[in-house]
Order: C-alpha cells, then structure tokens, then sequence
C-alpha cells in the first residue's frame, strides 16, 4: 500500500504490518498499574518489542464493559491516584520515547469532566493518535468526534456480534470522516477477559463487517494465545491483547513485571505471522 | 473546581415543556440519552420497539390495568395524616404505596416490565436492587409470570437488607453478591449490566429506578405514573381541587417521577424532591446528586452525578440502602434544569425523627427512604414554610418493616 504523508499513525501502523505480512499487534496497559512507573516502562518496552499500535487504558471507578482483570487493575490504578489527567502526562512521557501510536482507551464521564476540547486539545499535545471509548456508541459521539478530528485524533469505534449491518456501516462511515484508523471488532456478546479460545461465530462477523467497510480491522475481547492470534491473522488486521497480558504480568513477582510483559507479547508474535507473508 | 464541567445548553431548557421528552434521542432536554458498549445497541432497540408496541395494544394495557388493580391492590389510598397535619401546620396527605403488594411502589415498574419480558419471548429476567424493595417486586413478578430471575445485589446491601435477601431467595430467585467498588446500588447495576452484555439474546434487563439508557427511564416514569395520576384523581374528587406541594424521596427517582411527572403539567403545583443528606451534605458523606453534583454520564445517560474533580464516581452513603446511588434519572435532571421542580437534601438523623414520628403519630413505619420525604415537611412546618389551608402529598413510597435492623441499630438497640 502506499503511504503518503497525509496516512494517520494508525493508518500507516496497519499498512506497516499489512506490507510484512502479519497481525498488528495491540497490547493494552492499563495507566498507573501495577503501578505508574512501571506502567510506562511497560508501555516503552511493548512499543520497542514490537507492538504495532499501544492501547493505553485510562482507569474508571465503574468499567461496566471489563470483566474481572481490568476491573481490578482500574480499581488499583485509581488507588494509585491514576487519572486521566496523569494519564495524558503518561502518555507524552511514551510518546517521547517511542513513534508507535498511542490510543486511549477509557470510559465517557471523566472525558466530559474533563472538557471535551479541552481534553482532545491535550491529548494532541501528548501525542494521542486515537481513542476508544466503550461507552459512546456513534448515535453519541459527534460532540467529541469533532473535537478530536480538527486536532488529527482518530475516534475508534467497536463494532460486535450483535451490530446490525447497518449500524457497522454507521461507524465505518463516521469512522473513515475521522481519518480511517481502523474498526475494533468486539469478539463476542461479553465483558473484556482472557478466554481459552475464540468464538466459533468470529470468521461470520468479522467477514459481515468486511463486507461493509475496506478499514483495517482489529479484533478484541478474550484474545490470550498465538494460535488466537494466528486465527485472526486470517481474517482481520490486527489483534488487541489486554486482559490476558495483565494476568501475565500480575503473575510475575515485583521487578520482573516489565520482562513478563515483553515475553507475553513476544510469545504472541509467534502466532502473529500470516500465512504466505 | 468545576469550572472544566461541559458547559450545558442552558438555554433551550430554560423553561419546562411537557409531554414533548423522551424525544427521539432519548433525551430530556440535554439529559439522558443512550450511553452503553455497542453490545447493548441492539438489545435497547429492540426494547424501545417492543415497548412502543405494546403502548399500542390494547390487551396489554388491559392486562395490566387489571393486576394492577386484583395482584397489587391499586388504587392505593390516599390518607390524610390528621396528627402529622396538626404537628405541622398544613394538611399532610399520605399516598400510600407502602400497602401496594410486596410493600413499596417498585412493584408497578415490575409488573409492567415483567409482562412486557414476557410479550418479548425472553424468559431469563435479571435486575439491580438496592434496598431490596426492587429485587422483591421483581422475584415477585417472576414467580408470578414463571419467568428465571436473577438479582444482582451489593455486599453491603446484602449485608443490611437480609430480610429483603431471604424474601427474594423466597419468592425462587437467586441473590448474587457484588463485592466491586463500594458494594452497593452502584455496582449492582454494574454487574447487571455485565451480565445483560453477556447474556443479551435471551435476557431481559428489568432495572428498578428511572436511570439508564434510553428507553428505561420513559417505561419506568411510564409505569410508576399510574401513582401521580391516582393522586391527582384522588385530590380532585375527595378535595375538589388539586394539591399545593407534591413530595417525595429521590435515589435513582423512581417513585418521585412517577408521582411529579401527572402533576408537572400543573403550574400551581408544586414539586419537591428530597434527596438523602446521609451525614450532612458538608461532611461528603451523603446521596444528595442534583443538590451538590454536577452533569455526567452513568449507567447509560447523561444526568447530574456525584463524582471527584477527575470524573471518577464517588462513594455515597446514605441510612437508606434505596436512596444510596450516585446519580438520578435524567428526567429530575431535566425537572432541576428547567426550576420545574425543586431537589432539597434530608439528613440521616432527619430521617430517623420522621421514621419513630410517623410510626408513634400516625401508626404508619414507613421505610427510611420515604421517611426522608416525611422529614423534609416536618422541617418545612418547624421553619414556617407551610399555611394551614395547604394540601400537601407526600408519596410514602414504602413500608418499613425492612428497616427495622437498620433502625435498631442507629438507636442503640439490640435484637436477637
């Protein structure tokens, strides 16, 4: 594919892995656990390790998406004194180390809060490429859509098993008027957590949301192994990892939390290799 | 400190309109609307369609209106409180849905949404309680309608409702412990919502307050209407005029809506809601959101909502389990927003003097979140506020026997 200078982070992170042949690989750290230094070292270490894209998780008293693990990892992050205002100032302190994009990923209220023009105007700054807010379906989005666009920030929707065709058609268009990053295929009808193996529907859904949208997709929600990892390299773009990734990281006694990180992902990419690429 | 707050459009709902919200967006002026993961698009879709048909059938109104009136014993009474009146200097009336099956007035919402589960073919039914009062009524319904029944209830609530716990349990629900954030209403809707994600195709979300995302505070407001227009029917032919000041307690606002929104078309009548000033609304340490909060989204709309500088949802505390929620409909918010209605606070202490006075005045233990409506008007005729010819309505949402652990507890007193 070729990139031209007008080509988002996202976008030309996609046509990166696209051209050598594998899955874009997306981790997930959550701001501010197991704690905020090593949560940034972590996310240094995952971009330099070879992530394609990292999601940086902002932490929020009531995750009604997340299931236990990000749930608990929030709740430690806010214990911490996380917020979204010391994630943004995390995020520039990756940003400044790595040139792989970042995205947010956090829930709507302390986005409000905080201002929504305000709040895209200093991700901007920070070096914020995208944002995925689970919460704010399209029919709701357009206040911060625009405020994100002007600013050359990507809103990421999700799409799942249950969308409609025409309501994955919706956040493809809205989707491609903000820069085309790409379209996170939620796996299943559920909450976020690592899952022994993927859904049996997956390759039906993510082939009906092929069908309405030439974006790059990425697929989330219990993805936890390199033969997931290699499943989806067969119909989708990119994978996230999150909760799976924490679990790796919560097991590792205190001072090896970062190298468990990296051997997780690294452990990932085996899988990560598309066929014939 | 809130300066950072999204400036609201203050202007296009400056003055009350009625019968005009919900409009299409679910929103009531700014507030409300449809704020959930993309999993549950589909499933409020499909619930605002299903509801819009059965607006429009006359058999399931028909149904309704007879349990309603055979199963749940409507209308309930409307009492003039003699000994209260005289105490207080107007004359107090008493809407009594603390005699409405199960004890409180959760049971209308319960049964209108149950039988509307049941037109939709879903047959797994899960719901949110907090004090217990919602979770009984919906068990209740359950049982009644052969439908499963899940209830989702906070550890701390489990803790001081287990009266309510083992009716549930009863009644052949089955009670499940939420031990995330503070162990109460909160998070119980959380993990309903968790569970609905997961479980969307064949499960019905019946929540119990009038919060959440479009459609569910217009059904609830709908179902709980049925007290508001009874009181106004029963004021007009018993009084021959309407009422002066309409009260009620407000959590999530269920009962308050129900009983504001026949009379908010009223222009003479005036409606307050009264929220729980837990330990004083200077300590932190209440419920009171559309007293000291500020507008954000929770549990689907976008409504006024207790929370910290950085839009993280603080703890509440309340005596009251029911009135013991961060946020509130978005009806009230739009019902502060407009000065339609007016959202005073009750402190705990409060509370307590209104539940022993009205258990010793007038033989009537009401549950501890409606004791909070009665404190607010003993506290009105204590400062001189109320003229002996006013009609006032208090909505005595529930009955107390629930609370009599809690009660005995904050006066010193041990039970076996």
């Amino acid at each position: 594919m070729l990139q031209t200078e007008q080509a988002s982070p996202i976008a030309a992170a996609f046509a990166h892995a696209r051209e050598v042949g594998r899955v874009a690989l997306i981790p997930y750290v959550m701001a501010g656990y197991p704690d905020t230094e090593t949560s940034e070292a972590l996310a240094v270490a995952l971009c330099r390790a070879g992530a394609a894209i990292l999601e940086l998780g902002v932490p929020f008293s009531d995750p009604l998406a997340d299931g236990a693990t990000i749930q608990r990892a929030s709740q430690r992050a806010l214990d911490n004194g996380m917020s979204l205002r010391g994630t943004l100032d995390l995020a520039e302190r990756v940003a400044g180390q790595v040139q792989t994009p970042l995205v947010l990923m956090g829930y709507y209220n302390p986005i409000y809060s905080f201002g929504l023009e305000r709040f895209c105007e200093r991700a901007a700054q920070a070096g914020v490429a995208g944002l995925i807010v689970p919460d704010l379906p399209p029919e709701e989005a357009e206040p911060l859509r625009s405020a994100a666009a002007v600013r050359g920030i990507e809103l990421i929707f999700l799409v799942t098993p249950t969308s409609p065709d025409e309501r994955i058609a919706q956040a493809a268009e809205m989707a491609a008027r903000t820069g085309g990053g790409f379209l996170y295929c939620v796996s299943l009808s559920g909450v976020t957590g690592a899952r022994d193996r993927l859904p049996e529907q997956l390759s039906a859904f993510v082939g009906r949301v092929r069908a309405q949208t030439r974006l790059p997709l990425a697929v989330g929600f219990g993805v936890a192994r390199p033969e997931h990892v290699a499943e989806i390299g067969h119909i989708a773009d990119g994978a996230v990892v999150a909760s799976a990734l924490l679990n790796a990281v919560d097991a590792a006694p205190a001072g090896e939390q970062v190298a468990a990180g990296i051997a997780f992902l690294q452990s990932l990419q085996a899988g990560a290799q598309k066929a014939g690429g | 400190m809130h300066e950072t707050a999204q400036k609201l459009n203050t202007e296009a709902i400056s003055t009350y309109q009625h019968g005009v919200y919900p409009d299409a967006r679910g929103r009531f002026g700014d507030f409300g609307g449809r704020f959930v993961p993309e999993s549950l698009m589909a499933a409020v879709s499909e619930l605002e369609t299903a509801y819009a048909a059965a607006c429009d059938d006359a058999d399931f109104h028909a149904t309704l209106a007879r349990l309603e009136r055979t199963y749940t014993g409507r209308p309930t009474p409307l009492y003039f409180a003699e000994r209260l009146s005289r105490r207080v200097g107007a004359q107090i009336y008493l809407k009594r849905e603390d005699l409405a099956h199960t004890g409180a007035h959760k049971i209308n919402n319960a049964l209108g949404q149950g039988l509307l589960a049941r037109r939709m073919g879903k047959r797994r039914i899960i719901a949110e309680t907090g004090a217990g009062q919602h979770g009984v009524a919906t068990a209740t319904v359950c049982a009644k309608l052969g439908l499963d029944c899940v209830v989702y209830m906070g550890a701390e609530d489990i803790r001081r409702q287990s009266l309510n716990v083992f009716r549930m349990k009863l009644l052949g629900a089955e009670v499940r412990a939420v031990n995330a954030g503070s162990r109460t209403l909160k998070d119980a809707i959380n993990e309903a919502m968790r569970d609905w994600v997961t479980n969307v195709e064949n499960t019905y979300y019946l929540i119990g307050s009038a919060v959440g995302p479009h459609p569910y505070p217009r059904i609830v407001r709908d179902f709980q209407s049925v007290i508001g227009r009874e009181t106004r029917a029963q004021t007009l032919e018993t009084l021959g005029r309407l009422p002066d000041i309409v009260v009620a307690c407000v959590g999530g606002g269920s009962n308050a809506i129900g009983m504001f929104y026949p009379f908010a078309g009223d222009e003479g009548v005036q409606l307050i809601g009264v929220e729980a000033g837990g330990s004083g609304i200077s300590s932190g340490k209440h419920s009171a959101t559309l007293v000291a909060g500020r507008p954000g989204v929770l549990h689907g709309a976008l409504s006024y909502l207790l929370q910290d500088e950085n839009g993280q949802v603080i703890e509440t505390h309340s005596i009251s389990a029911g009135l013991d929620y961060p946020g509130v409909g978005p009806e009230h918010s739009y019902l502060r927003a407009t000065g339609r209605a007016t959202y005073v606070a009750a402190d705990d202490d409060a509370a307590l003097r209104a539940f022993q006075l009205l258990s010793q005045e007038e033989g009537i233990i009401p549950a501890l979140e409606s004791a909070h409506a009665v404190a607010h008007v003993l506290a009105m005729g204590e400062r001189g506020e109320l003229a002996a010819e006013q009609i006032v309505v208090i909505n005595l949402s529930g009955r107390g026997d629930k609370d009599i652990n809690t009660v005995a507890a904050a006066l010193g007193v041990t039970l076996d």
